[in-house]
């Protein structure tokens, strides 16, 4: 789950990570009001928006007087911001942020993150602050340095002083910059983080490191024990469709073909996507029904499936270990009936109940097109939307 | 021949009063694995499907001689069994729970370094030994008694590859799910290792997904060994877009890394077949035994002069 820039330095802040002040605007009411409770001299006003690159899409500003940082905030509020992250239609900004500028003396990066190779939580650190660490990465390899972290004894502050020494803090900067660090690691770990990024983070002409900009993604995984965290999901950032997948227990998400998808199992339905491309088609979806579907949940499928309005056809490919085939048949049947199905529809079955389960769908007398495996399934549904087309 | 469990593996569950702990023993038993007991924190004493509850695991393995868990405990308590596993001395767990915060992962991870358990999973459909034992969630009527050694990322992707492999006539020596998530017991390379060393693993069937470097870091392992077996791999994900989560927790591709292209073109210089579809892994690994592939770099044999 992401966070919004002003929550992950609200939860930085808490632990003890300097962040310059500001207030979080929702209303256009309340920009007069929050531009004087944080004072200037300096305002920058930021669009709030779940995607980077927010500044060269023109949802950064900077103001030297009152007046101009109320009018940055209301041009910016309501805007669509459009960024690398964000695709051509872009998003709307519905909250912005208004805080004090700082003094910058240098920018540096600064991350803590999962390294998977090494099943340990790493700081990732380079003086090249501001550029995404993508960029960095492959233009300047050799200025990323990483710090692994052992479980058994968590962030110590020597790792805190390596990344430090290795970023080029010295004297003053050390004594801001190590607690920083280790207040950062501290939130990573009490959150459930996945990541937290703080680019750039900033040393100022006063010699003090700050947080000038946050990112924080929480472990879904681990949201049943980050209720406050849960709380903070601000749903207008995510797809429709795959919110409402996430509340029936469905893994969906949406791609830019034509051809649905549903199939029981995360990696035979990545293999599906896969194979229709193979066989001449496009994927519309990734769609997981899961383990154990009821048949509500396969209904619900379709009908999240059928949303939208590019999908042509829909593929079915299930092989049902603790799913059982004759259950998904009634879905299939009852989805048909209940959202009249106007497109063509193939259907692959496999695995426990099968017999029942393909029985079920000839005798429904709806036209479903049962395929013979795997291959003659692609290759029917590719070509049911090439002669419907 | 196989790896990790056989006839003779006594298999305790954890979590065995829950729904699916009580729906997997049932079919466990049927499949006519040894499990011997479950453990159930609090129910200790009482019966569940024949078989006796414990409250620890300790207890069960000293009164049942159990060496293996299939635990099934929600994604809150995972960690803990696994921990709780590995301090009542057994050799092997397998944990199908998916759902456990990565970072619980990272510090049990740690724990079992050094430590005499080895843990399969977590969000894995588990081990089979066709015929013999089966720890997990997949259906056991479609495996069968053979030569293929299955290591695999994904559950259903597995499946079909048991039954292309038996439908070939070939059949599985064992099939174990690494599990879908980022952090995990025992990578690839680890499975790898024991097919490679299993006298009836003749041949082995290795299925990837995007994300991570579980299979960059097994080719690169393969290219190594000294001992070479033939070898057929899949890697799902090719049309998934990059930084989104597809299902599994761990199929991200994140900063260009973890793609399927650059996992497929690993796996090629380590000499293993790639499968370009899903539905001809089976078919691969036959041509492969047949010598019908154009041999790759490593597989092909040496030919002797004159």
């Amino acid at each position: 789950m992401n966070l919004h820039e002003y929550q992950a330095k609200a939860l930085l802040a808490r632990y003890g990570v300097p962040v310059p002040k500001g207030v979080v605007v929702l209303a256009a009411n309340d920009i007069h009001r929050v531009v004087s409770e944080v004072g200037g001299p300096v305002w920058v006003v930021k669009a709030q928006i779940h995607a980077g690159g927010r500044g060269k899409g023109g949802g950064v500003k900077i103001a030297k007087n009152p007046n101009d940082a109320a009018k940055a905030a209301h041009d910016i509020l309501g805007m669509t911001l459009v960024t690398h992250q964000t695709g051509p239609k872009g998003k709307e900004v519905h909250r912005v942020y208004i805080e004090q500028g700082a003094n910058i003396a240098r920018e540096l990066y600064f991350s803590i993150l999962l390294d998977r190779a090494t099943s340990r939580v790493t700081l990732m650190g380079s003086t090249e602050g501001g550029m995404d660490i993508e960029e960095v990465a492959a233009k300047m390899p050799d200025k990323i340095v990483r710090v692994s972290i052992d479980p058994v004894t968590g962030m110590q502050p020597y790792h805190a002083r390596k990344m430090a020494f290795a970023l080029g803090l010295k004297g003053s900067e050390l004594k801001t910059g190590v607690p920083l660090m280790m207040a950062a690691y501290k939130t990573y770990m009490e959150c459930d983080a996945s990541l937290v990024e703080i680019n750039p983070m900033c040393v100022t002409n006063e010699g003090n490191v700050v947080a000038l900009d946050a990112k924080i993604v929480i472990d879904d995984n681990a949201l049943f024990r980050q209720q406050e965290i849960a709380g903070m999901r601000d749903e207008t950032e995510e797809n429709h469709a795959e919110l409402r997948a996430q509340r029936a227990s469905i893994n969906y998400v949406k791609l830019d073909g034509d051809i649905g998808c549903l199939v029981n199992g995360a990696g035979l339905a990545m293999a599906t996507m896969d194979l229709i491309k193979h066989s001449g088609g496009e994927p519309a979806n990734f769609l997981d029904v899961g383990g154990g579907a009821p048949k509500e949940r396969v209904v619900e499928a379709f009908n999240i499936i059928l949303e939208d309005p590019n999908v042509k056809g829909i593929l079915v490919n299930i092989f049902a270990g603790i799913n059982r085939c004759d259950i998904i048949a009634e879905g299939v049947v009852a989805a048909t009936k209940e959202v009249q199905m106007k497109v063509p529809l193939v259907v692959r079955l496999e695995g426990t109940n099968v017999e029942e389960g393909r029985r079920i769908l000839s005798n429904s007398k709806l036209s479903i097109i049962a395929a013979d495996g795997l291959a003659d399934a692609a290759e029917k549904i590719v070509s049911a939307v090439r002669s419907a087309a | 021949m196989s790896i990790l469990i056989d006839a003779d593996t006594r298999v305790i569950v954890q979590g065995i009063t829950g729904a699916q702990g009580t729906f997997h023993t049932e079919q466990a038993l049927a499949y006519g694995t040894k499990v011997v007991g479950g453990v159930t924190p609090g129910k200790g004493g009482t019966q569940h499907l024949g078989l006796p509850v414990f409250d620890t695991v300790a207890e069960a393995a000293e009164a049942t001689g159990a060496t293996a868990t299939g635990i099934y405990v929600p994604p809150p308590f995972a960690a803990d069994a696994v921990l709780e596993a590995a301090d009542a001395g057994l050799e092997l767990a397998v944990c199908i729970t998916e759902g456990i915060p990565v970072l619980d992962m990272v510090r049990v991870k740690r724990a079992l370094q050094g430590s005499g358990m080895r843990m399969i999973g977590p969000n894995t459909a588990g081990i089979i030994t066709p015929g013999s034992c089966k720890i997990g969630i997949m259906p056991g009527h479609i495996h069968m008694p053979g030569k293929v050694g299955i290591a695999s990322k994904s559950g259903t992707l597995t499946y079909e590859a048991v039954e292309q492999t038996t439908k070939a006539g070939l059949g599985q020596s064992t099939c174990v799910g690494i599990g879908g998530d980022p952090v995990n017991g025992s990578p690839f390379i680890d499975i790898l290792e024991l097919f490679l060393a299993d006298p009836g693993t003749e041949a082995i069937i290795m299925i990837g997904e995007i994300g991570g470097s579980f299979e960059e870091e097994a080719a690169a392992f393969i290219r190594r060994s000294r001992i070479k077996k033939p070898m057929a791999g899949f890697i799902a994900g090719a049309t998934a877009p990059p930084g989104k989560r597809m299902g599994h927790a761990g199929a991200i591709i994140s900063g260009g890394a973890g793609t399927a292209e650059g996992k497929k073109e690993a796996m090629r210089s380590a000499g293993i077949a790639v499968a370009d579809s899903l539905t001809n892994i089976g078919a691969t690994l036959v041509n492969l035994l047949l010598g019908r592939l154009p041999p790759t770099r490593s597989a092909r044999p040496r030919r002797r002069a004159g």
